[in-house]
């Protein structure tokens, strides 16, 4: 070690050269060498990146541009093409897409991360529960697992869209009034994705539970809930991790399904999914119309699934490597 | 840490009075008549078939037998770490202080495991828990045991780390499993399952996984702190070559029953039963001539899904005869603290 640390670093010569500060530094934590990973995953950084510049964007856009403007409406100015004052255009009623993309990009945004939130905890406690206590809890929650599985999904969303659309009061959140369907497709979107995650987690848990880790913890007298929770659950993290990432991007998708139908946020309110709305009539007339929240939406997905990726490597504990 | 606050209200000092009329006095754990069973889609396993034993306060009981004998499930029973199902605790008693450890619910047992017997098992690599620093799993029971807030906790687990002999014990509380090697994991185990002051432990062939040098680090380990501490101890083993500095007393378990109970002198100097008998035979010497071959036992352990019918080890037996297919020998006493269960005395060749 001391010839190594004394030699100044030569190029590799056939032999392996560890700088001293290799050979120095202690083993790595899980968390260290996840990150390691992660961070040689090319197309995950870049996920990662450009996931961070289109919150800049949303987020901080609305610094610069304000609500009122995104919904301010002048017939004389509509679909009007990209110019120096509406860099994107402006849309049928004459409405600023800029400004729009900005404020829907919040919301798209929001939903996808409320929506992951939702659909991770019922996942998660549903899987859990299933998977550690097994026999007539497990086939009850995984038959409704399945029966949920077994309705179409795009289908799900329309009809719980239509039957509970515009039944709740606006919302305030982040300073903003929002219409109440955001929370509304918020809650629809959660609850209609979680059954894969439900699987997953099961199988996690009726692989972990036969660990001899589980039966030492029992045998100093664990409880089964700290069992779960602090002994199980952080081991399947990583699936559950990467299911979560992909489930932002799946999120925003139906939120832009729904509202392309006309079933999601109504609006005034702009999400990057109803800017779409009505955009299939103008396709070569007015392409800015669908360009820019259509771009927006694709890069979002495509980022958070080169993410997810890049997790799902980087938090398998079985891959070594770096 | 003797002078723990908590060291004296682990320990019960006797069975309570009341209900203390199945236990003899000195006995901190009285096993009777066990009887475990797993349902298995293949048939039924008889794995456990009416053991009883005790163990006093302090005192090191070893348990010895060959794979499958049933070493294993009769502890776990009385922990009841079985799984139910498909395993079923068919019949039986395990006394402890006065309670029967076999009636407790899931939450009774809780407080039983940990806080007052402990269990260390086979194989320290998948024992920890891969994602938990070795403080968090240390301090775990003290927390569910004796709610003992964050920072206390953490002074007494690099208390028992030390006492484990870990060296740079505080700086090591953070560190993972995988940091560790197997003898270091294994002392870790032991810390935590000794963390609240057990009065017995079970150690479940805690050096089987371990390589020699190392074996003997973890016995001589476990010999001090149980001399510090004065917990009884129940060491499970197939090797009883590492009984003989250990225990006190030794049972000899064989498909299910127990063959052959003694002090550990007794047991090596006068061995009654042919199983007993076979497995010293077996066992190299430094004593022996080199040019003698160990012996080996014929056959095959029985088939534990069948139901037991006769003596088990009659079809492996030197000293058969036809009593011993018919009619299974209890465990009877032949001398002080001697207990054999055959037909045969070995030492004459007639039948008893």
């Amino acid at each position: 070690m001391e010839t190594t640390a004394a030699e100044p670093p030569k190029p590799a010569t056939g032999v392996v050269h560890l700088t001293p500060d290799e050979l120095e530094t202690p083993p790595l934590t899980l968390r260290q060498l996840a990150w390691r990973r992660f961070k040689r995953h090319k197309m995950a950084m870049f996920g990662a990146v450009m996931i961070v510049i289109l919150f800049l964007y949303a987020f901080g856009g609305a610094l610069v541009i304000s609500e009122s403007y995104a919904n301010q409406t002048d017939t004389k100015l509509r679909l009007q093409p990209p110019s120096a004052s509406h860099p994107f255009g402006t849309d049928t009623v004459g409405r600023d897409v800029l400004a729009r993309t900005i404020y829907g990009g919040q919301i798209s945004l929001m939903i996808g991360l409320f929506a992951v939130l939702i659909e991770v905890s019922s996942g998660v406690l549903i899987g859990a529960f299933a998977g550690y206590y097994r026999g007539k809890v497990d086939a009850l929650l995984m038959r409704f697992t399945e029966a949920m599985i077994n309705i179409p999904e795009i289908f799900l969303l329309i009809v719980m869209a239509k039957f509970f659309g515009n039944k709740l009061p606006d919302v305030n959140i982040l300073g903003r009034t929002l219409s109440g369907s955001v929370v509304i497709i918020i809650l629809i979107i959660g609850l209609t994705s979680w059954m894969y995650l439900a699987r997953i987690v099961r199988a996690e848990f009726l692989s972990y539970r036969e660990r001899e880790f589980v039966l030492a913890a029992r045998a100093i007298g664990t409880s089964n809930r700290e069992i779960i929770f602090r002994h199980i659950l952080p081991n399947s993290i990583a699936p559950i991790v990467v299911a979560a990432t992909l489930g932002v991007a799946s999120a925003i998708l139906a939120e832009a399904y729904i509202s392309f139908l006309g079933l999601g946020v109504q609006p005034p309110t702009a999400t990057w999914g109803n800017m779409l709305d009505g955009a299939n009539n103008y396709l070569e007339s007015a392409p800015w119309l669908w360009f820019f929240p259509g771009l927006l939406i694709l890069l979002t997905v495509l980022s958070i699934n080169f993410l997810g990726d890049g997790l799902r490597d980087a938090l398998d504990p079985r891959s070594r490597a770096a | 840490m003797d002078n723990h606050p908590h060291t004296h209200s682990v320990a019960p000092s006797s069975p309570d009075p009341a209900l203390g009329t199945h236990t003899h006095p000195e006995t901190l754990l009285d096993v009777k008549d066990l009887v475990t069973r797993f349902h298995t889609p293949e048939g039924t396993v008889y794995a456990v078939n009416g053991v009883s034993f005790g163990v006093g306060h302090g005192e090191t009981l070893a348990v010895v037998g060959e794979s499958g004998c049933g070493k294993s499930v009769t502890m776990m029973s009385i922990m009841q770490l079985i799984p139910v199902p498909p395993g079923e605790i068919a019949r039986g008693e395990a006394f402890y202080a006065g309670r029967d450890l076999l009636k407790l619910n899931d939450i009774e047992m809780e407080h039983v495991r940990g806080k007052e017997i402990s269990m260390i098992f086979q194989d320290p690599m998948t024992s920890l828990n891969p994602v938990l620093s070795v403080g968090k799993q240390i301090t775990e029971a003290l927390h569910t045991h004796f709610n003992m807030d964050k920072e206390p906790a953490r002074e007494r687990a690099v208390e028992l780390l030390e006492r484990v002999r870990i060296p740079a014990a505080a700086e090591r509380l953070n560190d993972y499993p995988h940091q560790f090697s197997g003898g270091m994991r294994q002392r870790v185990m032991i810390a935590m399952s000794l963390a609240c002051q057990p009065s017995l432990l079970i150690a479940d062939e805690p050096t089987t996984a371990l390589d020699v040098t190392i074996q003997a680090q973890i016995t001589e380990l476990v010999v001090a702190l149980r001399e510090q501490m004065g917990m009884a101890v129940i060491w499970i083993t197939h090797d009883l070559g590492v009984v003989a500095g250990l225990a006190d007393r030794v049972i000899v378990m064989y498909a299910g029953f127990i063959v052959e109970e003694a002090n550990v002198d007794d047991l090596y100097e006068n061995p009654q039963h042919p199983y007993t008998h076979a497995l010293l035979e077996a066992l190299p010497r430094v004593d022996r001539r080199r040019s003698k071959r160990l012996k080996s036992i014929p056959g095959a352990p029985p088939n534990l899904q069948v139901e037991p019918h006769g003596c088990p080890f009659a079809p492996r037996c030197e000293y058969v005869m036809q009593r011993c297919w018919d009619e299974n020998p209890i465990l009877e006493q032949i001398s002080f603290q001697h207990r054999v269960a055959c037909w045969v005395n070995v030492d004459t060749g007639a039948p008893r």
